[in-house]
């Protein structure tokens, strides 16, 4: 029984050389990528009270994040869970700007359930978010940043899946549903579940009742968005969202996108416009975003606000595999040349490795395909051929 | 060729689901019944059927290892519906999730007094949630099979259950003493494939909605 005090917990993992390897050449790609567009790195704590944690994200976050007592004040405190929330807490009361400000983060986050299948407890959160902008143009810049990202990444056939919030608002609040039946005609459109819906709604009336009837079979290409104008009642509150999302096709037009008008998520969080990216390879969504503008309020600074995350690990996992680490082996460097060839290769961009003496034969296992040698007073590189006996 | 995968399982619901899918113009190329195969070709090259038992289907969709799938609802609130999509009620495949009871007892005082009571089913997240939403406490003891024994044997004082026709119930001297929902099969889809798939998807969920009877 003693081989299991080293497993580790459900859902929790260890990241070896190769990935982790892979995973910070994504973080790097990604974060310089952000850089050149204009996106300052924050670096928000850990944890901290949950009040702050978890404002503004309504319920969506208090079970999935982790919980202690500070021994300090004795107050309780969270792990962070999503850093998106902290992010805006940065912008609302640190930053205090006026204009726009532009920021981006990586860095882990434990869920006490996990988020879905397969999915690790402890993602590796990365993502951007624009603070300040409520034009449609912030909305476009982060689904274009998100594009960016994942050719970064080289994630194949990525699609972006576009909805808006607006219409489901607009509709519910004609439809006057009480708040908790309201959450539950939310969730029956998240799961598209038809019979669901047309069971909840039989009380409310029409035509606001006909239009959430129709957002689950809202979806698909561009065309949805005139039928949608055909099929749902021409409100200003509805016809506003849809201008939106018409204005977004138009100025999107050169990426794979569709619309999904019944994609909801985050009903305490979102407010306008949100999508997703969804690519081969993978059962779910795999990068997230849309407005929060309600989110700055909570902070006492009510600032419009749109973003987008995605979990590393998941994102490493999808992006082709780096070529492995090859090193060169050199003696250990006691002689003034060797010494100098060996700094030449590293600032080459070379990984030159020092073989310490008596592990001849185990150096392949540690990616040294080639070694340094004296030949004829030059310092010349071979390839390595190691056997048993080194 | 982007292709599709759709999860059935053995038995009424795949007989029943056979005309569903002649009007979607797909047709099994054999019968598990017979066959024995976990993968079933069809008559289009783009489209495959695999077996498996009935409540794995929402685990096959939610991953991705099938496009869609056809699963009961009993077996869809025990799995909780995460990332899936359920946008048709097929109607096929129906019967109802039942409270019963030994013929002399006295559920509805058992009830009121707030005693606990004691259920043995195969349908933990169901019962659960039904007595929750009446204030009830109870005990429950989940069983693979067999459930109408438990009140016989002593174990269980009801049983949550699905109930086709009775007989069972009947013969083992029980009474259905409260229905907790109808229940009927659901098209599931994986979320992904509804998006990445569409194309292919679509014209199969239009042809079984045109043909739920």
């Amino acid at each position: 029984m003693t081989a299991r005090r080293w497993l580790l917990p459900e859902a929790i993992e260890d990241m070896p050389p190769a990935e982790a390897r892979r995973v910070e050449a994504l973080r790097r790609r990604l974060l310089d990528e952000f850089e050149r567009h204009g996106y300052e790195l924050v670096i928000p704590p850990l944890l901290e009270y949950v009040e702050s944690l978890l404002t503004g994200s309504g319920g969506d976050l208090d079970l999935r994040t982790f919980k202690l007592v500070d021994q300090l004040s004795g107050r309780t405190m969270g792990i962070r869970a999503d850093i998106t929330p902290q992010v805006a807490r940065i912008d609302a009361h640190l930053l205090n700007r006026g204009g726009v400000s532009r920021l981006c983060y990586c860095g882990s986050v434990l869920h006490a359930l996990p988020a879905g299948l397969l999915a690790s407890r402890e993602p590796l959160q990365v993502g951007a978010e624009l603070y300040g902008h409520g034009g449609l143009e912030a909305d476009m810049e982060v689904i274009r940043l998100l594009a960016r990202a994942l050719e970064v990444c080289a994630i194949p056939a990525a699609r972006y899946d576009i909805g808006h919030l607006g219409i489901f608002r607009g509709l519910a609040r004609r439809a006057e549903l009480d708040p908790a039946l309201e959450r539950d005609v939310f969730a029956a459109l998240q799961a598209k579940d038809v019979p669901l819906l047309e069971a909840l709604l039989c009380g409310a009336p029409e035509p606001a009742r006909g239009g959430l009837r129709a957002l689950p079979e809202l979806y698909g290409s561009r065309n949805i968005l005139g039928e949608a104008r055909r099929i749902l009642p021409a409100w200003p509150e509805i016809a506003a969202p849809l201008d939106e999302l018409e204005r977004l096709a138009d100025a999107l037009a050169d990426l794979p996108v569709s619309f999904d008008l019944a994609d909801l998520r985050g009903y305490d969080y979102h407010s306008g416009v949100v999508f997703a990216a969804y690519c081969n390879g993978h059962p779910g969504a795999v990068a997230l975003g849309g407005r929060y503008d309600k989110v700055g309020k909570s902070f006492g600074r009510g600032r419009p606000a749109t973003g987008f995350s995605m979990d590393l690990r998941e994102i490493a996992w999808l992006s082709p595999a780096v070529p492995s680490r090859a090193a060169i082996l050199a003696p250990w460097p006691e002689d003034a040349a060797l010494h100098a060839a060996i700094q030449a290769l590293r600032a080459a961009g070379e990984v030159v490795v020092a073989e310490l003496p008596g592990h001849g034969g185990t150096w392949s296992e540690t990616g040294c395909d080639r070694r340094l040698v004296q030949r004829d007073g030059q310092w010349i590189i071979e390839a390595l051929k190691e056997n048993a006996n080194g | 060729m982007s292709t599709i995968t759709i999860a059935l399982s053995k038995g009424r619901i795949f007989d029943e689901t056979l005309p569903l899918l002649a009007a979607a113009g797909i047709v099994p190329a054999e019968n598990p019944e017979s066959s024995r195969k976990l993968i079933i070709g069809t008559n289009r090259p783009e489209v495959r059927v695999v077996i498996v038992r009935a409540s794995d289907v929402p685990t096959y969709v939610q991953y991705g290892a099938a496009d869609l799938g056809i699963a009961g609802k009993d077996v869809l609130l025990e799995h909780g519906g995460a990332g899936l999509y359920q946008p048709l009620d097929l109607k096929i495949a129906r019967c109802r999730m039942c409270v019963a009871a030994p013929a002399g007892f006295d559920y509805q005082a058992a009830v009121r007094r707030g005693a606990r009571l004691r259920v043995a089913t195969k349908y933990i997240e169901v019962a659960r949630e039904h007595f929750a939403a009446k204030g009830v406490h109870v005990d429950l003891i989940k069983l693979y099979g067999s459930m109408e024994l438990a009140p016989l044997a002593g174990l269980a004082e009801a049983i949550v259950d699905l109930v086709s026709s009775g007989a069972t119930l009947k013969a083992n001297n029980l009474v259905e003493v409260e229905e907790i929902m109808p229940i009927s099969s659901r098209l599931i889809v994986n979320q992904a494939s509804m998006k990445m798939k569409h194309d292919l998807i679509q014209p199969v969920i239009d042809a079984f909605a045109g043909a739920v009877p």
